[in-house]
């Protein structure tokens, strides 16, 4: 079975009122228990995949479809793909003042029970593993209190999204640019993140510049996207090959 | 003089859940106002005839004003002669009586919007029912023009403290209220005033005694529920030296296509190291999505730190109301008084709000705090209008002013009118104040974490508002942060 079947996909953007293609018939398959990374020059269309995935408002599928476990997501509210269990880890996490991490969590899984029909989550519950998970993340308990990403350094705003990502326990995890900004020993708390969260019911595709992230995160398949289409997929060795020789011998 | 039943009902499918008409027969007076009407009121009242001058005198002024025009808001003329200024239920003409004698029609309607009559009861969904029983909340209950009953009142009298309606304080507290009414708020002050000060039907009247401490906190509970009436109703609260109590308001209307004048007057007065704590959640039908029908709601509320030391904190939960025109203010006059505003006001669809406060610093050392909140959905219209006078007694006083609105979509408006009148050199005064939007993005990050965006949005605006609600009683906390939400429905596409 598969988990994740993106095909032919092609995707639009407006820019100055004009559509503007961005991916061009983009093919993908994710099974259980696979990570994959997708590597790619910048504008190449990473992070549109990563937000088209989502649901994200602003961009146009034109074409191609997207599938999680079997069922199109294009028709779904962004809500409705992270209740069936789809999550992005956010390139550049916002902040919601007032709205504390601990509120926001509850209610993000509150909503997920419900929609799943199951109960919601004992509040005491949620938050012993929520100070688990922060203090395994490094991140100061405290931080629960704090407003949602309010006056956050960039390493932990992603070290937060990791943190929702093993909370939140989703099937499929999308991590857009999640190394981007962070320092080696923050790098090394959010690939142990990451890590804990594969089992082989779970997905993940990592979205990143760097091979120096997958070197903690080793990958299943590694491909490399660029105009909006993967042109070459492989191994891990493929992302060595890119550290060594750039993108430019594949474009 | 005509009799009316009253028998419709509201359409299903509307948010607004206290929109619900209740079927009583009424006395109404005809629409108009002359000197004959206020002569009725006050005869239907049996007031003594100073009361009755009192209000001829406000009727004569009122009629010599014309309405105020400087509030950010915009409705067609008022036909004042077109209003009834005067409703009572039938049942009730003989004044309130037990609640056993109440009409259980009467009964129904509060049980439906959760306002406890009896006294075993505390309010219902606003009250943990674990809480301990010392979280009980005297209520007195308004109904069109008259008070329906005041529960609580023999525990309230062991402790010497008075909370009746204000036609019954008149009879049974003459030499407080003649000596009081009017104290704060003179009975020509503005328009809306003199108009309430020639009409008042009924209201609370509170007197905490020296150094009590009320047993436990007092509300009143005002409902309109004929058509084609205003309501006009007066508070009068006054703390003696060294006492304190905390009061809570609450209102609502049936939804109805007309607009509705409510014209309230509410007087505090704390003398020396006394405290009173007077908090609104205000929650008059707004109108509907297209601005038709709704409460025109024009209140002059103000309270008077008469001694030194005194305090008083207004906090304030304004959702409702087609039009708000309303300054909860204080007046330092003791030295080292406080006074304080927190309020959130939420403006959606049509609805218009021009609310704020006035701080008047006149003793030595006074200080006073003002946070507002303001949320701007739909195509509503949102004023912060705030005045900060320091006069040149009141040395070393000093104000923190904040001011922030938050808007939600693109077809609202917020606007910030802060005053400040300085003549006194020593003053601190501090003012910030900020706009900002709830952003697509901070929508998407709660979406794509499962949460729909009306849930998202009623987060992110209790999260705004998070400081003016820990300012109220719990309980009320709780219901306020409900109702921003119910009234932010299909604020976001």
């Amino acid at each position: 079975m598969t988990l994740l079947q993106v095909e032919g996909l092609k995707v639009d953007i407006n820019a100055d009122d004009a559509p503007m293609p961005i991916l061009k018939g983009l093919d993908l398959e994710v099974k259980p228990g696979e990570v994959h990374a997708i590597m790619g020059p910048n504008g190449s269309g990473k992070s549109t995949l990563a937000n088209v995935l989502a649901g994200r408002p602003g961009y146009r599928v034109t074409q191609g479809s997207i599938r999680l476990d079997g069922d199109s997501l294009l028709d779904l509210a962004p809500e409705e793909r992270a209740q069936r269990g789809l999550f992005l880890a956010f390139q550049y996490p916002v902040e919601i003042p007032g709205v504390s991490n601990m509120e926001f969590l509850k209610a993000s899984l509150d909503s997920l029970a419900k929609a799943r029909g199951e109960q919601q989550p004992a509040a005491a519950a949620v938050i012993g593993e929520a100070r688990e998970l922060a203090n395994s993340l490094d991140l100061d308990p405290s931080f629960l209190k704090r407003g949602v990403n309010e006056g956050f350094s960039g390493g932990e705003k992603k070290r937060n999204e990791i943190m929702q990502l093993l909370l939140l326990k989703p099937k499929l995890a999308v991590l857009d640019e999640t190394d981007s900004g962070l320092d080696i020993d923050a790098l090394q708390t959010v690939s142990e993140g990451v890590n804990r969260f594969r089992r082989e019911d779970r997905g993940v595709v990592l979205i990143t510049h760097y091979q120096r992230l997958l070197e903690h995160i080793v990958p299943d398949y590694v491909h490399v996207l660029a105009e909006g289409r993967i042109i070459q997929s492989g191994d891990k060795d493929l992302a060595l090959e890119l550290e060594a020789k750039g993108y430019a011998w594949l474009t | 003089m005509t009799m009316s039943t009253v028998d419709e009902l509201v359409e299903a499918g509307n948010d607004y859940q206290a929109g619900f008409i209740t079927d009583v027969e009424s006395e109404t007076l005809p629409p108009g106002l002359d000197e004959e009407v206020v002569r009725f009121i006050s005869q239907k009242k049996g007031e003594p005839d100073w009361l009755t001058t009192w209000r001829l005198e406000a009727l004569q002024g009122w009629q010599a004003m014309q309405e105020p025009k400087w509030a950010h808001v915009h409705y067609p003329p008022i036909d004042f002669q077109a209003i009834s200024y005067y409703s009572a239920p039938k049942s009730q003409q003989e004044g309130p009586k037990s609640l056993d004698e109440v009409d259980p029609e009467i009964l129904r309607t509060y049980e439906k919007l959760g306002i406890p009559l009896h006294e075993q009861a505390a309010l219902a969904g606003v009250v943990n029912p674990d809480a301990d029983a010392g979280r009980q909340v005297a209520v007195d209950v308004v109904f069109d023009s008259v008070s329906i009953t005041t529960t609580f009142k023999s525990r309230l009298k062991e402790a010497g403290v008075i909370f009746c309606p204000i036609s019954e304080a008149v009879h049974s507290h003459p030499e407080l209220v003649q000596k009081y009414l009017g104290s704060v708020i003179s009975k020509q002050d503005n328009f809306y005033a003199a108009l309430n000060s020639a009409v008042f039907s009924d209201g609370s009247f509170v007197y905490i005694p020296k150094g009590v401490r009320c047993p436990m906190e007092l509300s009143t509970y005002f409902r309109i529920n004929e058509r084609n009436t205003g309501q006009f109703e007066r508070t009068l609260i006054i703390a003696d030296e060294g006492s304190h109590v905390s009061y809570l308001e609450g209102c609502t209307a049936p939804m109805r296509d007309e607009n509705q004048l409510h014209a309230a007057v509410v007087e505090l007065v704390a003398l020396g190291d006394a405290e009173i704590k007077y908090s609104t959640v205000q929650n008059w039908y707004p109108g509907d999505a297209d601005g038709k029908g709704g409460i025109y709601n024009f209140v002059t509320k103000r309270g008077l730190c008469a001694g030194p030391r005194s305090k008083i904190s207004w906090t304030q939960v304004e959702t409702g109301s087609a039009i708000t025109w309303k300054y909860p203010s204080v007046v330092l006059r003791g030295d080292h008084s406080v006074g304080e505003f927190y309020s959130v006001a939420l403006t959606n669809n049509r609805q218009q709000a021009d609310t704020g406060t006035k701080m008047i610093h006149m003793g030595k050392h006074t200080k006073s705090t003002i946070v507002s909140k303001g949320i701007s959905a739909g195509n509503s219209e949102n004023c912060y209008r705030g005045l900060v006078r320091v006069s040149p007694t009141a040395a070393h006083a000093r104000n923190f002013t904040q001011c922030d609105s938050l808007l939600i979509g693109d077809t609202c408006g917020a606007h910030t009118f802060p005053y400040i009148e300085n003549k006194n050199n020593s003053a601190t005064l501090e003012h910030e104040a900020s706009t900002s939007k709830v952003s697509d993005d901070q929508l998407f990050a709660c979406q794509q974490r499962g949460i729909d965006t009306e849930k998202a949005v009623g987060m992110i605006v209790n999260g705004f508002c998070k400081e003016v609600f820990r300012e109220l009683p719990m309980e009320f906390a709780v219901e306020a942060g409900k109702l921003l939400e119910v009234s932010l429905e299909g604020a976001v596409g």
